[in-house]
């Protein structure tokens, strides 16, 4: 025999802010309102999904200086969605995006304390870097930390934050009415910390929560991203949804772990991943073509190409062939606010060989915006859907995904009543939930102390 | 429907067992589940059961503590809380009428960060969203963000020019921090968003608009990243013990709770604020003043003082507080409400010195008592927060007429 089949991890994703999410289906709802989150929550739960996941922007995306009217704008408040989920939900996990640039750890660890008591030990942290100084300009501090810098704070950060959890062991609450003894230790919670970005002390306020923290989650993708990732997170949010990216980047990712004195199961890779459903695999596919023109209309097209040009295209045909100028080189300011601009690392090579690719395959803007954005990772029958999320499972391209629907709040129902049981018929996907918190779903043991795996590594 | 305008208004402050430090010894206290979402579900429900107007949960960024000043080491109170705002979310889809205040802590807070949460508190309440803003001053919990020093100020020292010049700053950042708030709750006006597939737009970016608020302490651009809440304006609440937080009170919040000890303070308290109100050119706009009362509440009022002093026994010392506490039947208090109301009151935020039983006695004796002197409403006749204290929904500022 082979080795055990490996069980499936999946989350779902809100739909929200990207072009992604198609609005103007007749099925979509709103995107704000808390029944749409109630939605798919239950849907995700209903499905045995291990979490719900929580994208997160701080600033309205700009281009041209003007803000971006073709996508879905405008979200709610994470935490106090999480929170208000948690009463509407009883084992699925939550997660919320939440960067290290903006905020401060005693206030950011105090809420996501908060949230694992509030739902039982549910709780998830995607710890981002966040982007630019037009972000900053919403916050007290101000536009600050260039690129390289956010990372160390990301880590000072978590590790910040860790210290605070691990502030209160999760004994002193003795609530003795006859003796009078409320707490069993004078100095729980107490804390010191001091580095270049944090230098605080005194009494964390909230004791210890059912998973002691939240489970993290990262999603960098870069040298400094992937290091962080291995030496403190739980579970990555990757780009990698084929078998040979997500192979490599899995074996990369997992390869680091020793180093920290980490097993190669405490860390899942849970690459972003959509779907298209239909009764048969071709009408999947007609499907799945109908919801890309959506997805990129002709205006959304020139956007794209914009961002990558670093000029107003606003003058091009998007049925016509790209423009014959390069890209401008110098500072990025078509775009503001928006993660894929770094995607593109060198815009003139990718700029030659999208023109190169367009002229050979007789592709207009949108058709070739169409092709290089794809981002349909599964299409076909539930069955052949089925098969495919297995398969990149058990060939170690990543240990599950989280599903990314493009119709709020609906868009995962067919996958819950369809793919979901036939996965379970295969014996790869639970029935039902055998814990109740977020770290036993994702089959993680209990939380190290905070500085452990570190102290392991030196 | 009873409820008229001379109907008083009437919340509770909910925090830990209660606000009596030894609360959490009584036999109904339940006070190893202060931490879990039932207890807190279970304290709401029972406040919407007697058709309160709001509860408002307390917080603060240190560890609870019988100095004002610092973090203390007893271990005979109750110490630990969670966060307000996540606690009144996660009881918003649990509940339908009562409106929901949690405390948000402004000197270290982002204004963003609290337009956004509690504009979301509005969505996820169906429009019964509230905010109570407090500042910090206890050097303590600044050291928790290590962004600022705060110098110690011991109650003697509250006089001097330099305590003084320090609380005048910090309830002027107040000021400000409020304001930059309610520009971000009306940078979308309220139908921004369009979803016109004929031009592909999903909003009208006419109609998002930068708040560029510009302070002595910090700048923001905006526009929010959620859009306007139900409400368009969730309502600002403070609490208030001297003339330069009613100055807060008068220029930003639309609820004020006071702590007068008598008629007469009542009726200056008031015509300070609105005074105030008037100063700062809100002279138009409804400003609820609402009493605060710790309150020790049973059928006779030698039980209730017998049942404050052994409490009191349990802690070591009499309890004493901000607000005045009330000891005594609900009918005594019902009298002492409306007299107070008459005086120039809205209503009250009562302090239940112990949770459950003083809840209960406010919502099951003393609503009982006031509605039976047709002062009290006897059923919810409005949705929103809003409108159970007469409030209708505010125009946009930044939209065009
Ligand atoms: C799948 C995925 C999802 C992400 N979601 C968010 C998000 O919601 N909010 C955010 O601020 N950053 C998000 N990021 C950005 C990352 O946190 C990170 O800042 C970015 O990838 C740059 O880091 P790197 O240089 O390590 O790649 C996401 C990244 C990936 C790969």
């Amino acid at each position: 025999m082979s080795r055990p089949l490996k069980q499936i991890h999946l989350a779902a994703h809100f739909p929200g802010v990207n072009n992604t999410t198609v609005w103007s289906d007749p099925q979509a709802g709103s995107h704000i309102e808390f029944s749409s989150f109630a939605h798919l929550a239950r849907t995700a739960e209903r499905a045995k999904f291990d979490f719900l996941f929580l994208a997160e922007g701080l600033r309205l995306r700009e281009q041209n200086g003007l803000i971006y009217d073709l996508d879905v704008v405008g979200r709610p408040d994470t935490f106090t969605v999480l929170a208000a989920l948690a009463a509407v939900t009883e084992r699925l996990g939550l997660a919320g995006t939440i960067n290290s640039t903006f905020n401060e750890p005693y206030e950011v660890a105090r809420q996501f304390a908060s949230l694992d008591h509030l739902s039982g030990g549910r709780a998830a942290w995607n710890v981002v870097t966040s982007w630019d100084a037009f972000t900053g300009e919403n916050f007290r501090r101000g536009g600050f930390l260039p690129q390289e810098q956010r990372y160390r704070r990301a880590r000072n950060f978590l590790q910040t934050a860790g210290e605070l959890f691990d502030s209160w062991h999760g004994d002193e609450i003795v609530a003795n009415q006859a003796t009078g003894d409320f707490l069993g230790e004078p100095d729980a919670g107490a804390f010191a910390h001091h580095d270049p970005d944090f230098d605080i002390a005194g009494r964390f306020n909230v004791p210890r929560s059912p998973q002691g923290r939240p489970v993290i989650l990262q999603a960098g993708d870069s040298e400094e991203g992937r290091e962080f990732a291995a030496s403190s997170a739980d579970a990555i949010f990757s780009r990698y949804a084929t078998l040979t990216e997500g192979q490599a980047f899995y074996a990369d990712v997992k390869g680091r772990l020793a180093r920290y004195g980490r097993t190669h199961d405490e860390l899942l890779i849970l690459p972003a991943a959509t779907f298209v459903l239909g009764d048969t695999d071709a009408e999947a596919r007609d499907l799945a073509h109908q919801v890309r023109l959506q997805q990129v209309s002709g205006q959304t097209a020139i956007k794209f190409l914009e961002q990558l040009w670093n000029r107003d295209l606003s003058g091009y045909d998007p049925d016509g062939p790209l423009p014959e100028i390069d890209p401008d080189p110098g500072e990025h300011t078509i775009a503001r606010g928006r993660a894929s601009v770094r995607m593109y690392r060198d815009p003139v090579a990718t700029a030659r060989q999208w023109r190169e690719r367009a002229t050979a395959e007789k592709l207009s803007i949108r058709e070739l915006i169409i092709e290089v954005t794809g981002r349909q990772t599964f299409t076909g029958a539930p069955a052949t859907v089925a098969d495919a999320i297995n398969d990149l499972v058990q060939a170690d391209a990543s240990d599950g995904f989280i599903l990314v629907p493009h119709v709020t709040p609906g868009g995962l129902d067919g996958f819950a009543d369809t793919v979901v049981p036939l996965l379970q018929e295969r014996g790869v996907f639970r029935t039902e939930y055998e814990g109740e918190t977020l770290r036993d779903h994702l089959g993680l043991g209990a939380p190290r102390r905070t500085g452990e795996a570190l102290r392991v590594a030196s | 429907m009873s409820d008229s305008g001379s109907s008083l208004h009437l919340a509770v402050a909910l925090d830990g067992a209660g606000w009596h430090p030894a609360a959490w010894r009584e036999p109904g206290a339940r006070p190893t589940e202060l931490l879990t979402p039932r207890y807190w579900s279970d304290l709401v429900i029972e406040a919407e059961r007697g058709l309160l107007d709001f509860v408002t949960i307390d917080d603060s960024l240190g560890l609870q503590s019988s100095s004002r000043t610092e973090s203390d080491r007893r271990t005979d109170q109750v110490r630990g809380r969670l966060d307000a705002v996540l606690v009144a979310a996660r009881v918003a889809p649990l509940t339908s009428h009562i409106g929901l205040v949690p405390t948000v802590v402004v000197t270290h807070t982002e204004p963003f960060h609290i337009a956004k949460a509690i504009a979301t508190l509005d969505y996820v309440s169906s429009g019964r969203a509230g905010v109570q803003v407090r500042v910090s001053a206890r050097p303590d919990e600044a050291a928790h963000f290590g962004r600022r020093t705060l110098p110690r100020i011991s109650l003697d020292d509250l006089s001097t020019p330099q305590a003084q010049e320090l609380i005048g700053d910090l309830f002027a950042e107040t000021a400000d921090y409020v304001e930059a708030v309610r520009r971000l709750w009306d940078s979308w006006e309220d139908d921004a968003e369009i979803r016109d597939v004929a031009t592909g737009r999903f909003v009208d970016r006419d109609k998002l608009h930068y708040v560029d608020f510009e302070g002595r302490w910090f700048n923001v651009k905006g526009p929010s990243i959620t859009p306007r809440p139900p409400q368009g304006q969730p309502l600002v609440s403070a609490l208030a013990h001297q003339s330069v937080p009613y100055r807060l009170v008068a220029g930003s919040a639309d609820i004020g709770y006071v702590t007068p000890h008598d008629a007469t303070q009542v009726r200056e308290i008031v015509a300070e604020i609105r005074a105030g109100q008037a100063a700062a050119g809100r002279a138009g706009e409804t400003v609820h003043i609402l009493g605060d009362l710790v309150v020790f509440l049973d059928d006779s009022a030698p039980a209730a003082e017998a049942r404050r002093a052994r409490l009191d026994d349990l802690a070591g010392s009499p309890y004493v507080s901000d607000a005045p506490v009330f000891v005594g039947t609900p009918a005594q208090l019902a009298d002492l409400l409306q007299e107070w109301h008459l005086a120039g009151l809205s209503g009250f935020r009562l302090r239940p010195g112990t949770i459950p039983h003083d809840l209960e006695q406010i919502t099951r004796a003393l609503v009982p008592e006031l509605q039976r002197r047709q002062a009290f409403r006897t059923g919810y006749a409005a949705g929103t927060l809003r409108g159970l204290l007469g409030l209708t929904r505010p125009a946009n500022r930044y939209a065009a007429v």
